[in-house]
């Protein structure tokens, strides 16, 4: 079980690292050996995104990167291989982050089933809230994935307690409001936010959104279990290339 | 878990969970508007006022001789303030920000008349305003871009995917997940999330209420038929709403562009081509590839030009009680030409495809009949469109000539 895996993990660092990667930009082969890379640079977790033409929770970076990968002919079946690969080789949790209607057009239950084939451990779909998709939480548990639940800072405290009853793994909470890939100021703030998380699920935590150094990483310890680094990182792939990734990745911890 | 905004298996609300509250205090405050009388007095009595409510019913005499069927009545929605239909939502919209104490409005637009209307509620309610309309849709109505801007809101250009309506629309979402504490999204059309469906529906049924009424005292009688076109929705449910228990057949049109075949269109009702999908925040009918990816579309009306469509027109499609139809770019410029000489009227390119649809089947129906076209906008946002089109050399030259002038 993916929460079993993150509380073990825990015992052996004081906080965990889950990275993003966006299958097919700015190539498949790209997309695999950046993945390796992470992983070799000690990353935990990774979400595999699964680029859509309206991806409507990311900010210009990930956007960008999506489109790009569409360009060049990027399609579902090509991403499922791509992850094949990855997953056959790269020994932690996958997940796949996309958009509701990937897995609609493709048929909600029969994606859930390849996505369990292709070794993914779990999901994050941002614009599948639980009143809209049953069918998805049900397939998901049908395979045993972890369907992943997001808080905000202004989800109320009801409603986290009602996300918390579908969440599996663990819940990402996103640090602020806005979309992706803009600055997150990490201050004394994100305390009471975090405490509400807190009380609200047993689950570990993550957090994302704005994470993109080692100060911020420092600031989390002891907070959350895992800290999520997305468009950091894509932004050092973008300038940088991979091998600087990974340099960057072990620069967090 | 409850499941609201649905008609059919159509609309719903597949949101961020950072919108949920928005959307919940929305659709609140929706519903105590809904409930409370003086709102709509309060509409009606605004766009009595600021706007030329009730808008005209004309009877196009020449016209109807000319095709020698159905008597035909025009809409006069390009009569509002701004020139189009848009202005009824927006000020409806603008009220209910005043009520929920916000001073920031957005909104995307395509044609640039919706950013138009928004833009002057926004000035005339003191509201800040920021426009996102896509790259395309900027060049194409630079005139809108230039009175949004003077009217004091900032327009943003959006350069994401395919550069129209519906990357403006996402822009505009990803604004609000940032700032819906003092910020209103003023969608401009009947799709999107519930509870925007309904409630752009609701705003605008004020133009089938007063159409109703007019023909039945004009005609003294029903229409046959009546005639709307369709870009997300908007204009044709606010024509619609007010006959649909009447036995009156409703058509809604949408943008053939370049024919069907050539799939440059955003025909997604009266083609086969689109498939029912999630975007958006909704469940509609999207032109969209087998991999659930959207797919360019094409219209010379940019305000017609959009993958998704009301879920409500998505169900009505469904259950057969709207009819749809396209109409092509050519067939539209004919249309619109025709309206002219004939009639002194200029409707919007948008509004020409219905105009292309009452003129295709008016022939063939009887003298004792009569139908409605809703105009819903005016031409004159058009011009440089509609010159090219035309290919008028004067005015070919006139912009050379000015353009002269410029770099002198
Ligand atoms: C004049 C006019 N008519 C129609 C439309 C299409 O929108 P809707 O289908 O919401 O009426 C637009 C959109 O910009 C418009 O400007």
């Amino acid at each position: 079980m993916l929460e079993n895996y993150i509380r073990e993990k825990r015992e052996q660092k004081d906080i965990l690292l889950m990275t993003h990667i966006v299958l097919g930009y700015p190539d498949f082969d790209s997309s695999i050996q950046l993945a390796r890379t992470m992983v070799e640079a000690g990353v935990d977790l990774m979400e595999l995104q699964i680029p859509f033409s309206e991806p409507i929770a990311d900010g210009p970076v990930i956007l960008k990167a999506c489109q790009d990968a569409l360009q060049t002919g990027a399609s579902v079946a090509d991403c499922l291989d791509a992850t094949r690969k990855i997953t056959a080789s790269l020994d932690i949790p996958f997940l796949f982050m996309s958009y509701y209607n990937i897995l609609f057009k493709y048929q909600v239950e029969r994606f859930t089933k390849v996505a369990a084939e292709c070794g993914i451990r779990g999901m994050i779909v941002p614009d599948a809230p639980p009143e809209e998709a049953e069918d998805y939480l049900q397939a998901m548990n049908k395979e045993q994935l972890a369907p992943i639940q997001l808080y905000s800072p202004n989800t109320p405290d009801e409603r986290m307690r009602y996300l918390a009853d579908f969440a599996q793994g663990f819940v990402y909470c996103v640090a602020r409001k806005g979309v992706t890939g803009q600055d997150t100021a990490f201050s004394d703030d994100l305390d009471q936010y975090l405490a509400r998380c807190r009380q609200a699920t047993r689950l570990p935590l993550a957090l994302g959104f704005g994470v993109k150094d080692h100060k911020d990483i420092d600031f989390l310890k002891g907070k959350i279990d895992i800290a999520v680094v997305g468009s950091g990182a894509l932004r050092i792939l973008n300038e940088k290339g991979v091998e600087a990734v990974g340099d960057y990745i072990r620069s967090l911890r | 878990m409850v499941k609201t905004g649905y008609y059919g298996e159509f609309g719903g609300a597949f949101l961020p969970e950072i919108l949920i509250p928005t959307f919940t205090q929305l659709k609140e405050e929706f519903a105590r508007i809904k409930a409370d009388p003086t709102f709509w007095e309060e509409y009606v009595h605004t766009m009595s006022t600021y706007s030329c409510r009730p808008t005209p019913l004309t009877f196009a005499e020449n016209l109807t001789h000319h095709f020698g069927g159905a008597s035909i009545y025009i809409k006069r929605e390009d009569l509002n303030h701004t020139g189009a239909h848009k202005a009824n939502n927006v000020i409806a919209q603008g009220l209910l920000v005043k009520r929920m104490g916000k001073g920031r409005v957005i909104a995307e637009t395509g044609a640039g008349q919706h950013g138009v209307a928004t833009a002057t509620m926004a000035a005339k309610y003191g509201f800040d305003c920021t426009i996102y309309m896509g790259e395309v849709d900027v060049k194409r109505q630079r005139p809108n871009v230039f009175w949004m801007e003077q009217l004091g809101a900032e327009v943003i250009s959006v350069k994401d995917g395919s550069k129209t309506l519906k990357d403006a629309m996402n822009a505009a979402f990803r604004d609000w997940a940032q700032n819906m504490d003092d910020t209103h999204y003023v969608l401009g059309t009947a799709s999107g999330p519930h509870p925007f469906p309904e409630m752009v529906s609701y705003f605008q049924s004020i133009i089938g209420q007063e159409a109703r009424e007019q023909i039945l005292k004009y005609a003294g009688k029903l229409p046959a038929r009546i005639y709307a076109c369709v870009g997300g929705g908007s204009n044709a449910l606010g024509l619609f709403g007010a006959f649909m228990d009447d036995p009156v057949e409703l058509v809604g049109v949408e943008a053939g562009g370049k024919g069907l075949p050539s799939k440059l269109h955003a025909a997604r009702l009266a083609s086969d081509q689109a498939t029912i999908g999630v975007a958006q925040g909704y469940k509609t009918y999207f032109l969209q590839d087998d991999d659930g990816q959207m797919r360019e579309t094409h219209s010379v009306a940019a305000g017609l030009d959009y993958v998704g469509v009301s879920p409500i027109l998505s169900h009505l499609s469904d259950t057969g009680r709207v009819r749809f139809a396209a109409a092509t770019d050519k067939e539209v410029v004919d249309a619109l030409r025709l309206s002219m000489k004939k009639e002194g009227l200029i409707p919007a390119l948008e509004s020409a495809h219905a105009f292309v649809q009452a003129f295709k089947e008016a022939p063939d129906m009887n003298g004792e009949e009569c139908i409605i076209i809703n105009q819903s906008g005016r031409g004159d946002k058009d011009i440089f469109t509609v010159a090219d089109a035309i290919g008028d050399p004067q005015w070919e030259q006139f912009i050379r000539e000015k353009a002269e002038d410029y770099n002198a």
